[in-house]
């Protein structure tokens, strides 16, 4: 049988269309973005497309399990906390066609703002959760979790971690079965969630989590690995790979793929067949507890701590005290820190901000978080998505009260960030009246998580054509007064764009734009900027601005030609005229 | 055979991806069971970056700690120190001469640490190959990444295994003649080493 070599999300995406789902929604985020990226190729039988913001992702796909098809949503784990609402309701209606919510959670956080173990999401709103561990686990159990969603009418959370949805390992591919649509029907006291029906559908998901249960503890996504009566290792997801290999091979394992809710009974008769029973598990001590709750001595989260990814060496180590064998650097290392790419549009608007110690900058989650980092060091929080504007607006209120200083706050996001919840806080800003200007850094694109369109740039996953929702018309709908569009790049227009809102009476906004460079299919003209060592004195004013292509050598600046891309942001920056621009060919 | 082991390290941008995808594909057509991880996201904005790959009859985990690789193979200088602890301690490291600054050294906060692989050699075989050299040599700088995948197959003892196929199912067709010369010049620059 022919072994294809796919990562976690692909197989997701695989195993979507392998089970007939009909309808996949989601807005992007590291580790999850890829598997909508791997659905169109299926768009004969499978809608796909990116949503605005996760909240719409997942009610969008539960509208389509409603209407009878089998659907899905995905997101990174703090996309949860934005869908969460519709899901927790969601629960007591049940489904329609199946209905799944996929959550890629990040422990060590390689690429979010925080490492929460969603696992808890399925316990808080009383749903099912499925934990592949490998590839082929992530294709089959979409099929498993489509069944489970139907059989007993409830929400199903998949979910993944970074080492799940990023790795790659054999898959074995099946045909897609053919689900018809189930006929629509009207159910008001299922479908419509007001008190009443809540009220009588509460013990029914009571019920259908009992019937759950009951199922976890004979059904195949649980399963028990006996080698021996010493050690029996209770794991899921990622961690039990890790415990394959990090504990004796004498030691029993109960593989559980369907955790919650967790079969009590098989852990109780697993616990039976072993001297000493460990739980592994990342994060939090989500199973730990709960069997412990049950009354069933066990260990693990005492040694293995709550705190960022586990590996084999680590658990050695935390188990059984063998100590790492590798020998660390004899000096340390100098870090090498992510930073804005050479010609980032967001680079010109942070060099202005660094240049105005006066105006406080609530910043947001995007490749611009980067403008915190050194040397331009311009942003004084950044939170969640939509929080640049909302933020800013609650520290404008609070100055107000402590005569501070400062001018004013500027609420800074990207255009794929507005379109997701910055809207909701500029009007906002708008309607409590703060001294709060919001900053969009229009690049154009969905940059951080890899390119993905959004609202605003005229296409959709499917890569069709779209309509292409513009920022400031919406900003002048709401009721902004000024507008000021500029080029970020221009130093020069982006410095008195910054001024004349800092000093505005009258409400105001900024729409910062320029493009991405690395927009897909974009064609740049290829520029370079030079320095004249002759004329460069040294000054390493052009260093503030943090590009990659800059060093130092000799007192003078360089510029990297591999690098630089000729956005002239040093150049403007330079005061004695030392760096200009060359078109190459 | 037990499980091996391989962490390919650089800097973002740099074709690590596509160097470990060859390396996976050619290890799944010989037979054996792959995984593979590799980090998305924030780190490649010019970021250091680190794909692990490892392969046996059965693997289980996707990752390894400390101490536990029988090779890393370094797209960058200072990079093959920084995971250096990845090292299993026969472990071996096969490392591009490339220096890339990075942004404390491009800012001048601190030097570039040129003699860093001294410390590595201390207690590791240590193959530095002149990677970008042998590759604008061939004519394209590009496929450095391909020589180091070279360099890598020699070291592992696997150079004879079939890489062909995998280079030509995974790099586009018009640049399948330099990619294959590329990797045979990785390999023989590592035969020159260890002679
Ligand atoms: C709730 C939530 N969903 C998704 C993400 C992942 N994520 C981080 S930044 C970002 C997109 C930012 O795009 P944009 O605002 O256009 O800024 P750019 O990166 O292009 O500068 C996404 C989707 C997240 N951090 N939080």
């Amino acid at each position: 049988m022919k072994r294809y070599l796919m990562s976690g999300n692909e197989a997701i995406a695989r195993g979507a269309y392998e089970a007939g789902i009909q309808v996949c929604s989601a807005y992007p985020g590291t580790p999850s973005t890829e598997i909508l990226e791997n659905l169109p190729q299926y768009r004969d039988v499978l809608y796909s497309e990116w949503a605005p913001n996760e909240k719409v992702a997942a009610e969008m796909a539960y509208g389509a399990s409603i209407a009878g098809a089998r659907s899905l949503c995905a997101m990174k784990h703090v996309g949860l906390n934005v869908a969460a609402d519709p899901i927790f309701s969601a629960a007591y209606n049940g489904v329609g066609g199946a209905y799944i919510v996929v959550t890629a959670d990040d422990p060590s956080m390689h690429s979010s703002q925080n490492e929460q173990d969603n696992r808890h999401y399925a316990r808080a709103a009383k749903i099912a959760m499925v934990e592949p561990s490998d590839s082929q686990e992530c294709l089959d159990f979409v099929k498993a979790a489509c069944w489970i969603s139907e059989e007993f009418d409830i929400p199903v959370l998949f979910r993944t971690t970074t080492r799940i949805s990023h790795s790659k390992s054999p898959v074995v591919l099946g045909e897609r079965e053919e689900v018809s649509l189930r006929p629509f029907q009207r159910k008001t006291g299922k479908y419509v969630a007001i008190p009443a029906n809540a009220a009588r559908n509460h013990p029914k998901l009571e019920e259908n989590l009992r019937r759950l249960e009951a199922y976890g503890n004979t059904c195949s996504l649980n399963r028990m690995e006996i080698h021996g009566s010493r050690i029996g290792v209770i794991a899921a997801s990622t961690a039990y790979q890790y415990a394959r290999e990090a504990f004796p091979a004498d030691t029993s394992f109960l593989k559980l793929g369907l955790t919650n809710p967790l079969p009590m009974d098989l852990i109780r008769r697993f616990a039976g067949m072993v001297e000493e029973l460990y739980v592994i598990e990342e994060l939090d001590d989500f199973m730990e507890q709960q069997i412990r709750a049950a009354g069933i001595a066990c260990k693990g989260k005492e040694q293995t701590g709550k705190l960022y990814e586990l590996n084999p060496q680590l658990l050695r180590q935390r188990i059984f005290g063998e100590e790492p064998g590798g020998c660390a650097p004899e000096e340390p290392v100098p870090s090498r820190p992510p930073a804005l790419c050479p010609g980032c549009p967001h680079r010109g608007f942070f060099y202005t901000m660094a240049q105005h110690p006066d105006l406080l900058v609530s910043g947001d989650i995007g490749c611009y978080t980067l403008g915190a980092s050194e040397p331009l060091n311009a942003m004084d929080s950044a939170l969640c998505m939509g929080g640049g504007f909302t933020v800013a607006m609650g520290m404008a209120k609070a100055l107000e009260f402590s005569g501070s200083p400062h001018r004013k706050v500027f609420g800074v996001l990207g255009d794929s960030t507005f379109f997701h919840s910055g809207m909701t806080g500029a009007a906002e800003i708008l309607y409590n009246q703060g001294q709060v200007v919001p900053v969009i850094l229009d690049n154009s694109i969905t940059g951080m998580t890899g390119h993905q369109d959004n609202p605003g740039t005229g296409r959709t996953l499917q890569g069709d054509m779209a309509a292409k929702i513009s920022i400031e018309k919406v900003l002048e709908a709401y009721g902004y007064e000024k507008i000021l569009v500029v080029d970020p790049q221009d130093l020069s227009a982006m410095g008195q764009a910054v001024e004349e809102a800092a000093d505005s009476t009258v409400p105001t906004a900024i729409v910062a734009r320029r493009p991405c460079l690395l927009i897909p299919g974009r064609k740049i003209q290829k520029s370079l900027c030079q320095v004249d060592p002759q004329v460069c004195i040294g000054c390493r004013k052009c260093g503030k601005a943090g590009c990659p292509a800059i060093s130092f050598r000799d007192k003078k600046a360089q510029i990297d030609p591999a690098q630089c891309v000729g956005c002239t942001v040093c150049a403007q920056i330079c005061p004695v005229h030392a760096i200009s621009k060359e078109d190459c060919e | 055979m037990n499980t091996k082991s391989a962490l390919l390290v650089g800097v973002g941008g740099q074709g690590t991806i596509l160097a470990s995808r060859i390396f996976t594909q050619g290890l799944l057509d010989a037979g054996w069971d792959v995984k593979m991880s590799e980090v998305h996201g924030m780190a490649q904005r010019g970021g250091s970056v680190s794909t692990q790959v490892r392969w046996g009859r059965q693997v289980f985990s996707p990752l390894i700690g400390p101490g536990a690789a029988d090779l890393v193979l370094a797209f960058e200088k200072m990079e093959a120190v920084r995971y250096q602890e990845y090292l299993a301690p026969d472990g071996i490291a096969v490392v591009s001469s490339l220096e890339i600054p990075s942004a404390p050294i491009s800012a001048g906060l601190c030097p570039y640490p040129s003699g860093c692989l001294d410390g590595l050699r201390r207690h590791h075989r240590c193959i530095e190959v002149k990677a970008g050299e042998i590759a604008q040599s061939l004519g394209n700088r590009k496929c450095m990444n391909v020589v180091l995948l070279g360099a890598m197959a020699e070291a592992l003892d696997m150079g004879a295994m079939d890489w062909e196929t995998a280079i030509r199912n995974t790099v586009p067709s018009r640049f399948l003649e330099l990619n294959l010369a590329a990797f045979q010049a990785g390999r023989a620059a590592v035969r020159g080493e260890a002679v």
